[in-house]
């Protein structure tokens, strides 16, 4: 059965993927994205983290993807791109050969580390306390780790995000009159 | 049979080198802006799928743990990154990003 | 006393800063009682470190004053220091003495010059550059005299720099100089690189050491720097064109004092010329024995006054190194101090006939003097008799002294000397006739030129003479008589200094002896004598002969006049050849030296503007390379650190 699952969802993950490749119009990419994003969401779900799973699917693919849709839109860019051509003679044959390398190399580590002793991590008392509720044990533990643990990196991405709206809300105002465009670098 | 063999971690492993890769070569492929951005989340997206491969492996939570602040990052990336596309798209709406080369050296 | 022998330098130096202020204000002839009183002072100081230095045995003589520390070099460092030993104070001794004199006679000479202290200003700039070649305790030192006198004497020989002979001299000089100049450098890198030190008790202490290759290195190459200073072959050619200058600079610089240094040098270094291979003082003795006989052979037919007298100078300069190339440094020295009394004596006897005739220096138009100039014709006739070695004037025991030691060394070499000095005698006498004695042959010439004295740019000669063409010569002023009788008489007596009767009559010899060592000789030294005279009074004769009895006719070929045609073949060399040379050599500088460091400039320009394409500009591009990067990461790895 889980085999089987993996297997679905990975010809997801891969074919959404290829297709953010292949796909010339902005809007196909988008979608094929999703596509992947739901076949991880699978994944998360087969190894047992089923609160990450639900993250995925609400952030990832329902908040970003949709961002991406809203500013395809709004800017009106949804013109097939021509991928037949490319300026840069050099670029494909690198980028063939960094892939297949990224690929294999990979790969290789990871086959060759198959029987490798695994480091075993004994959690915190309270993690392991909570890991062990049959129903939202996934949650419990992860909460009790974040809040405790890792609360500083927390509190810091919390802030990251503030940052990053205050900014972003910046960079992409219109100007007003007399004003310059606070992102220059015209391309005019 | 066939359903005797559970998918171990390698497979997973493999797996995420593999969408890893392909994110990478759209990045360097794509000259649209915002698909250049959407394989940087594939990218990220096999960096989580590892990490929760591991987790799950080792017994760990902080590899979940991990995954939920990466994911609240490339959030704050894309916001941000979507800002800048704006910015220099609403000037000019045809641009790709072999167009963008003013810090050509 | 000896602590102050700083002040000997010092005194000329103050001098020159004075003039170099007040000059213009104090004027003529104030300025040059100036000069002169601040180079007596450095006389008496002179004396009363001389005196100081007797009174210590033999081989305490060897006092070194520190100034300051002048370079440091890593730990070491060459001080500014002063050497009083015996035989840089008979040098300091005859410089100032000669010098003060020579300075009073130029306030006569030079009375009426419209550059009258600025010539004061150079000759005390002399003075000191001079006294601190003879008195530095190490090369250094020596060598910043050394250039100094070598400045000086462009300064003096173009002093009428609008006449253009005197300019193009003055040039001459110090190019040739220069020549010579690199000798003396590489004889100072050879001695630092060998013993560490320019000091030179350093240097002479460590000579016993030396290997004989530098040792030979070391004092042929200080050789090279006499030769240009001291006007041997092949770099003497810049003496005879620096009569242009005035009489008082020929006097003082180009026969008393400064071409004297190379001889200094090389007795200085002595200790190393002694242990250098055995060509190497063979090689200074044959170049002084050729040059003595060269310059004598050119001198029988000039007709110059003040240019017989340079190459006598040049002649007896070659007799200087031929005694030190014979080991006879206690001769060379003796010979210079003679030298110094007699030859300055004829210059400026040679000036008081120029002042007195207006300007005139073709013997030619001369004639008939001694009635008219009396002082200076007797004067000029001691220095006469004392070059061509009468006895018992002080030229014919030097001379001597010199011949002693040629004939130790090798017979030809005698000979050569002694030929040598048949010719001075000749020219000698020669000269004496024509300017002195005979018939009054200046009315001929104010008959032709119409115009009183043609040759010098310069000083007014309106010493109560009338109108043109009514020239009648009449003796100098007391400033120039003055030193004429002081060094006629120290040429009568200055044979004293060194007698070889008996060993303690060779006071000389004992003096210099813990600076140079000493030099026997087995040979009797009656019959050479006799013969030494005998030449002397046979070229006496012969010129009496042609010139004065007019019996045989007077044999003054071209080829002599012109000196061999010496300056024609290196001016052809230097404009063909040696200009070919020169221009490879600047060929190679801007293309082969210059061209590698811009191409190694333009080399990097060109690999940056490649580097540069990396740059594209374009985020797919940095992409690739991010990833080619990451790709190579993993090799490394995975692959090779063996995670396998």
């Amino acid at each position: 059965m889980e085999l089987f699952v993996f297997i679905v969802a990975g010809l997801m993950v891969i074919g959404g993927a290829i297709g953010v490749l292949v796909r010339t119009h902005p809007v196909h990419a988008a979608l094929s994205l999703i596509l992947t994003l739901f076949g991880v969401a699978v994944l998360f779900v087969a190894q047992d983290a089923q609160f990450l799973a639900a993250v995925e699917v609400i952030v990832y693919a329902g908040a970003i993807v949709v961002l991406f849709l809203f500013v395809i839109m709004l800017l009106g860019i949804d013109r097939a791109e021509d991928l037949h051509i490319e300026p840069f003679k050099i670029q494909r044959p690198v980028a063939i050969a960094v892939g297949a390398g990224l690929v294999s190399l990979l790969g290789l580590a990871v086959i060759a580390s198959r029987t490798h002793p695994v480091p075993v991590v004994t959690p915190s008392d309270a993690v392991a306390a909570a890991a062990l509720d049959p129903h939202d044990g996934n949650i419990r533990a992860l909460a009790r780790d974040v809040f405790s643990d890792h609360v500083m990196a927390f509190e810091l991405t919390s802030v990251l995000l503030v940052i990053a709206v205050v900014a972003t809300v910046l960079l992409a105002r219109k100007p007003r009159k007399g004003e310059t465009y606070i992102a220059s670098g015209s391309t005019q | 049979m066939i359903a005797a063999v559970q998918p171990t971690t390698t497979w997973y492993l493999l797996l995420a080198a593999a969408l890893f890769a392909i994110g990478a070569v759209g990045v360097m492929v794509r000259r649209n802006p915002l698909v250049l951005f959407m394989c940087i989340e594939l990218m990220l997206n096999a960096v989580n799928l590892s990490f929760v491969a591991f987790a799950k492996q080792m017994g760990d939570i902080g590899g979940e743990s991990t995954v939920f602040f990466v994911m609240v990052v490339a959030a704050a990336e894309v916001v941000v990154g979507l800002g800048i596309v704006v910015s220099i798209l609403r000037r000019k709406p045809s641009a790709n990003t072999d167009d963008l080369t003013e810090l050509k050296g | 006393m000896l602590d102050v022998v700083w002040l000997i330098p010092a005194l000329p130096l103050a001098g020159f800063l004075c003039i170099l202020l007040f000059g213009r204000k104090l004027g003529d002839p104030k300025a040059g009682y100036f000069a002169t009183a601040m180079v007596a002072g450095s006389f008496v100081v002179t004396v009363g470190v001389f005196f100081d230095l007797l009174s210590k045995t033999a081989e305490q003589r060897h006092h070194v004053t520190t100034l300051f520390q002048w370079v440091p070099i890593g730990s070491t460092h060459i001080d500014l220091a002063f050497l009083a030993d015996p035989l840089s104070l008979t040098m300091c001794l005859f410089v100032t003495g000669i010098g003060s004199l020579i300075h009073l006679y130029a306030v006569g000479y030079m009375h009426g010059d419209p550059k009258f202290s600025k010539f004061f200003l150079y000759l005390n700039l002399f003075a000191f550059s001079m006294l601190m070649l003879v008195l530095g305790s190490n090369m250094l030192v020596t060598f910043l005299g050394w250039e100094g006198v070598g400045t000086c004497s462009y300064l003096l020989i173009s002093f009428w720099h609008a006449k253009d002979s005197a300019a193009t001299a003055g040039k001459k000089a110090f190019i040739t100089n220069r020549v010579g100049d690199w000798g003396f450098m590489m004889a100072m890198f050879f001695a630092f690189w060998a013993v560490g030190s320019l000091d030179y008790s350093v240097i002479n202490g460590a000579a016993a050491g030396l290997a004989a290759t530098t040792a030979t290195a070391i004092a042929l190459f200080a050789f090279v720097g006499a030769c240009g200073k001291s006007a041997q072959l092949p770099l003497y050619l810049w003496l005879p064109d620096a009569m242009e200058g005035p009489t008082p600079v020929s006097a003082l610089i180009h026969a008393a004092t400064m071409v004297t240094a190379g001889v200094y040098l090389m007795c200085r270094l002595s200790p190393v010329l002694n242990v250098a291979s055995g060509y190497a003082p063979t090689i200074i003795a044959v170049v002084g024995a050729a040059t003595a006989l060269f310059a004598a052979t050119i001198a029988v037919a000039q007709t110059d006054i003040k240019k017989v007298l340079a190459y006598s100078t040049v002649s007896q300069l070659g007799y200087m190194f031929l005694a030190v190339g014979s080991g006879a440094y206690t001769a060379a020295i003796f010979h210079m101090v003679t030298h110094a009394f007699f030859k300055a004596l004829l210059f400026l006897g040679a000036g008081s006939v120029i002042h007195g005739m207006h300007h005139e220096q073709d013997m030619r138009r001369m004639g008939a003097l001694r009635k008219l100039m009396p002082i200076t014709a007797i004067t000029f006739i001691v220095g006469w008799l004392a070059i061509a070695g009468v006895p018992p004037f002080a030229g014919f025991w030097s001379k001597d002294d010199i011949l002693l030691a040629a004939y130790d060394k090798n017979i030809f070499l005698w000979l050569v000397g002694l030929i040598t000095a048949l010719l001075t005698a000749f020219y000698m006498t020669r000269q004496v006739i024509m300017v002195f004695y005979g018939k009054a042959r200046w009315h001929d010439a104010h008959e032709e030129h119409g115009a009183a004295g043609d040759l010098g740019v310069g000083a007014a000669g309106d010493l109560g003479v009338g109108a043109v063409g009514d020239l009648k010569p009449r003796e100098s002023p007391w400033m120039m008589v003055t030193p004429l009788v002081v060094l006629a008489v120290l040429s009568i007596v200055g044979g004293g200094l060194n007698l070889p009767f008996k060993t303690t009559t060779e006071k000389l010899a004992s003096w210099l002896e813990p600076v140079v060592g000493s030099h026997e000789s087995t040979t009797s030294k009656l019959p050479l004598a006799l013969v030494a005279i005998a030449i002397g009074l046979l070229g006496i004769a012969a010129a009496y002969a042609v010139y004065y009895f007019k019996k045989v006719k007077a044999v003054e070929p071209a080829i002599l006049a012109d000196a061999w045609h010496y300056d024609a073949a290196v001016s052809a060399f230097m404009g063909g050849p040696g200009r070919k040379a020169f221009d490879g050599v600047a060929w190679t500088d801007v293309h082969v030296i210059d061209g590698a460091v811009n191409g190694s400039g333009g080399l990097v320009r060109g690999a940056a503007g490649q580097v540069r394409k990396l740059q594209s500009g374009n985020v797919r591009n940095y992409a690739a390379a991010i990833g080619a990067g990451v790709v190579l990461l993993l090799v490394w790895f995975v692959v090779i650190r063996g995670l396998l």
